[in-house]
């Protein structure tokens, strides 16, 4: 639904926007029955038209059972939000994919995102990662897993783009996932309040195609003969599960 | 439970209006409850005048990013931050809080109940002291070095504990020690008006005789009492983290920036109600007296009101779904942030059930009542999307978030506010407020209230997040529509800002030129429209009896269309 307002641009990206769409429909129904109700009822009660009121204490039946059955109903559609809503969050917070295609590490500073990036030999932790400053390298329609870390405050890493937003906890390392399915540029800005370069601390994801992304790597290792070749073989191994 | 316990007598050393009180005795000193429950009103007034002012700011920095603000100068980040972060604490604790409950609490309750005084005038000056000083504090914190604190108003460690992260040395405990003191101040302020209630009705008066403002305010009152002891505690541990540098929240000294979260919320969702409640007490009064109608079901208004505070220690964790919590216990804060849904939407389809076969006469105090209403429906609705923790992940710390409170809690301190001054005004100055132009008031603040955050609203959903000092630093929010609509809340605001001069106009005129009010003008059954108009010390001639509840308009048989509650039935 949010499409037309703001790019779907990872895999659960719709399934989020498909629990606020019921969301919207069910309490809109509430919303606006209310809403009715009562600009009907101020309507028709105006003095000019009701001068002498009724006396209801509202504990008999007649009366209250129009409060009763639509709180039952209202607990229904609860319940209906409830199950969309959990569903959508245990695929995004609470599994991770069984495959993943690459991990990164990212951390927040006072103010800019620092994006390790595993490098030509796919793996964290080794020599040939690619550590940069707000600047974020993936490749269309892989699985990442992120470990999320601060450096100093609570940063909050966003990618409204993708419905991704997960706190980053100075002391922990917490983890996620998300695959990008829209090739371009995004935002990723900081959505925690981290002092005085808040408003401005924001980093960019360049999702590319295999192509584009292993240009990107050669410009960023500097090292244009051997690795290629190392990267390929990664990426190749890896092809036919997208 | 019905015994009466006059106050004791401290406020005027043993004899009533005996002796003229000296200027200072009577509006420094003062213990009777009137007179500090208009000083809590003046000194909230003045606050929310300064944090609409705030607002002001940073909504034209929002705007306009870049340009200096007319009246105040270029907007730092630094400012941007001080403003937004003082903002919200000035609304919520310096204006909310003292408007809605100690105004409105140490105003009403002696007299609904038909007392004479707060059972402890002594503790109730004192509650004001403290507030006053803790805003001075506040105030003072923007003077100093560095400046004021610019936080957030939730102050979340590391950022808030140490000086090397928020760069305000002085500002940030100053701030902090400001909040805990304003928490002492209301909590002495909810112990009087719990013993009050529970110890000072008049004679005959039941428990479900009682107005249900004097009932949602201490419903209020012991919901802060319960909910604001941990948070004591945390700003106690944050406060030593930020002067003598210990680690109880800082991870590398073995703290947990994440314990600051659970005690910030604990309070910080139970507070939503605090304010909650006495907005829905007000609007019951209005809309009862202009509707000519009983209350729908004052069991069922009463009880939902003490569900919803149950409920509300029970939901806190929704505000922390991405903050790093196990994310299993997210589904179990869905769960109960639902269920409160429950309760809410109750109270309000009873509200509207009021106005079922009414006769409402559209005062100014009757639609403030029923904007108040219109537009909390908006705000609750629109908290769903919230409280489910799928669609949080997206929501969360966006503008979405932001215009879903303003849709919460301007009905509530704005609002509802104004329904109850429009309504007691002619009990407090014994004079009526100009309703011309409290009508244009109505039209000026309600109008331009949806242009402020309807726009936000789509604006969060395309993704802006909150605090962001220059949205045009990021390529993907600085697109035509969205400034476009940034602009259009800003100039709402300003015309919204602008049509509260009408309101301090009015108020301030009638105050001493309006026309003359009677004891009872809108024909009320209350208790406080029997004393005089305003009530002189001690309130009541004679301490009334009450012989019914508080709502019997429109009683057939009955001679007029209202029966007061201190009004005998005639012998038949």
């Amino acid at each position: 639904m949010l499409n037309w307002i703001i790019l779907e641009a990872s895999s659960y990206a719709a399934q989020i926007d498909n629990v606020i769409l019921i969301i919207a429909l069910l309490g809109g129904f509430w919303l606006f029955a209310a809403e009715f109700v009562l600009f009907y009822f101020v309507a028709k009660y105006r003095r000019s038209r009701s001068p002498k009121a009724l006396h209801i204490t509202g504990y008999d039946h007649e009366h209250n059972k129009w409060i009763h059955w639509s709180h039952y109903a209202v607990i229904a559609c609860d319940i209906v939000i409830l199950v969309f809503a959990a569903r959508a969050w245990y695929h995004v917070k609470q599994s991770v994919p069984e495959h993943v295609d690459e991990e990164i590490r990212i951390v927040g500073h006072q103010w800019a995102w620092e994006f390790v990036h595993p490098g030509p030999d796919g793996k964290l932790g080794t020599p040939d990662d690619i550590d940069l400053v707000d600047e974020l390298h993936v490749i269309i329609n892989k699985t990442y897993k992120f470990h999320l870390e601060s450096a100093d405050v609570l940063h909050s890493f966003s990618i409204p783009r993708f419905r991704l937003k997960q706190d980053a906890v100075p002391g922990r390392e917490i983890d996620g996932w998300f695959t990008p399915t829209v090739a371009g540029t995004f935002d990723v800005p900081c959505s925690q309040m981290c002092g005085l370069g808040h408003g401005i601390m924001g980093g960019r994801i360049f999702v590319e195609t295999e192509d584009e992304h292993r240009k990107w790597l050669d410009s960023a290792t500097g090292k244009t003969a051997a690795i290629p070749g190392h990267s390929t073989g990664k990426l190749a191994s890896t092809q036919g599960r997208n | 439970m019905t015994t009466h316990v006059a106050a004791d007598h401290a406020h005027s050393e043993g004899d009533h209006g005996h002796h003229e009180l000296s200027f200072i005795q009577k509006y420094v000193f003062s213990t009777d409850h009137k007179v500090i429950g208009l000083q809590y009103f003046m000194t909230g007034v003045l606050m929310g005048v300064l944090g609409a002012l705030a607002s002001y700011v940073f909504r034209m920095q929002m705007a306009f990013p870049g340009h200096a603000v007319p009246g105040f100068g270029l907007v730092t980040p630094q400012i941007y931050n001080q403003m937004v972060t003082n903002h919200g604490t000035i609304m919520i604790f310096w204006f909310a809080m003292p408007v809605l409950i100690a105004a409105f609490g140490n105003y009403l309750i002696p007299l609904m109940i038909g007392c004479d005084d707060m059972v402890f005038p002594r503790l109730n000056r004192l509650s004001y002291q403290i507030f006053l000083f803790s805003a001075l504090l506040l105030i003072a914190s923007f003077f100093v070095p560095n400046g004021g604190f610019g936080g957030a108003w939730t102050s979340y460690p590391p950022l808030a504990s140490n000086p090397i992260y928020n760069q305000t040395p002085y500002g940030a405990p100053m701030w902090l020690a400001a909040v805990a003191l304003e928490f002492v101040a209301f909590l002495l302020g909810g112990i009087n008006f719990i013993t009050t209630l529970m110890n000072a009705r008049a004679p005959g008066m039941k428990m479900y005789d009682i107005p249900m403002v004097v009932w949602m305010i201490v419903i209020a009152s012991i919901l802060f009492m319960a909910s604001v002891g941990p948070l004591v505690a945390g700003a106690a541990m944050l406060f030593l983290d930020q002067t003598l540098g210990t680690g109880f929240f800082d991870p590398a000294r073995g703290g947990d920036p994440l314990l600051w979260e659970h005690l910030f919320w604990f309070f910080g969702h139970p507070e939503v109600y605090v304010v909650l409640l006495p907005a829905m007490g007000i609007v019951a009064e209005v809309l009862t007296v202009f509707a000519r109608k009983k209350l729908f079901a004052y069991r069922t208004v009463l009880w939902t009101a003490v569900a919803t505070g149950v409920l509300s220690f029970f939901v806190w964790a929704h505000h922390q779904f991405v903050a790093g919590i196990d994310p299993r216990m997210a589904n179990i804060f869905t769960v109960t942030t639902l269920l409160i849904s429950v309760p809410i939407t109750e109270m309000s389809f009873v509200y509207i059930g009021t106005l079922y076969g009414a006769s409402i006469q559209l005062s100014t105090p009757m639609l403030f009542a029923i904007a108040f209403i219109v537009e909390f429906l908006i705000g609750g609705v629109t908290g769903i999307f919230l409280g489910a923790s799928g669609a949080d992940i997206y929501f969360h710390d966006t503008y979405f978030v932001l215009a879903h409170f303003h849709y919460t809690f301007v009905p509530i301190a704005v609002i509802a506010v104004f329904a109850g001054v429009y309504y007691w005004f002619p009990k407090m100055f014994g004079r009526y407020m100009n309703d011309t132009w409290g009508r244009v008031h109505f039209w000026g603040t309600a109008i331009p209230f949806n242009g402020i955050f309807l726009p936000l609203f789509y604006t969060g959903m395309a993704g802006d997040h909150r605090r962001t000092f220059n949205h045009l630093n990021f390529p993907d929010l600085a697109r035509g529509d969205l400034n476009f609509l940034r602009e259009l809340s800003t100039v709402s605001l300003l015309v919204m800002l602008a049509f509260q001069v009408i309101f301090f106009v009015n108020f301030f005129y009638s105050m001493f030129r309006g026309k003359k009010a009677p004891a009872n003008p809108w024909n009320a059954n209350t208790f406080e429209w029997v004393a005089a108009s305003p009530p002189p010390h001690g309130n009541f001639v004679t301490l009334p009896h009450c012989y019914r509840g508080p709502y019997e308009y429109s009683v057939p048989g009955h001679s007029s269309d209202f029966w007061p509650q201190n009004e005998p039935a005639p012998k038949t």
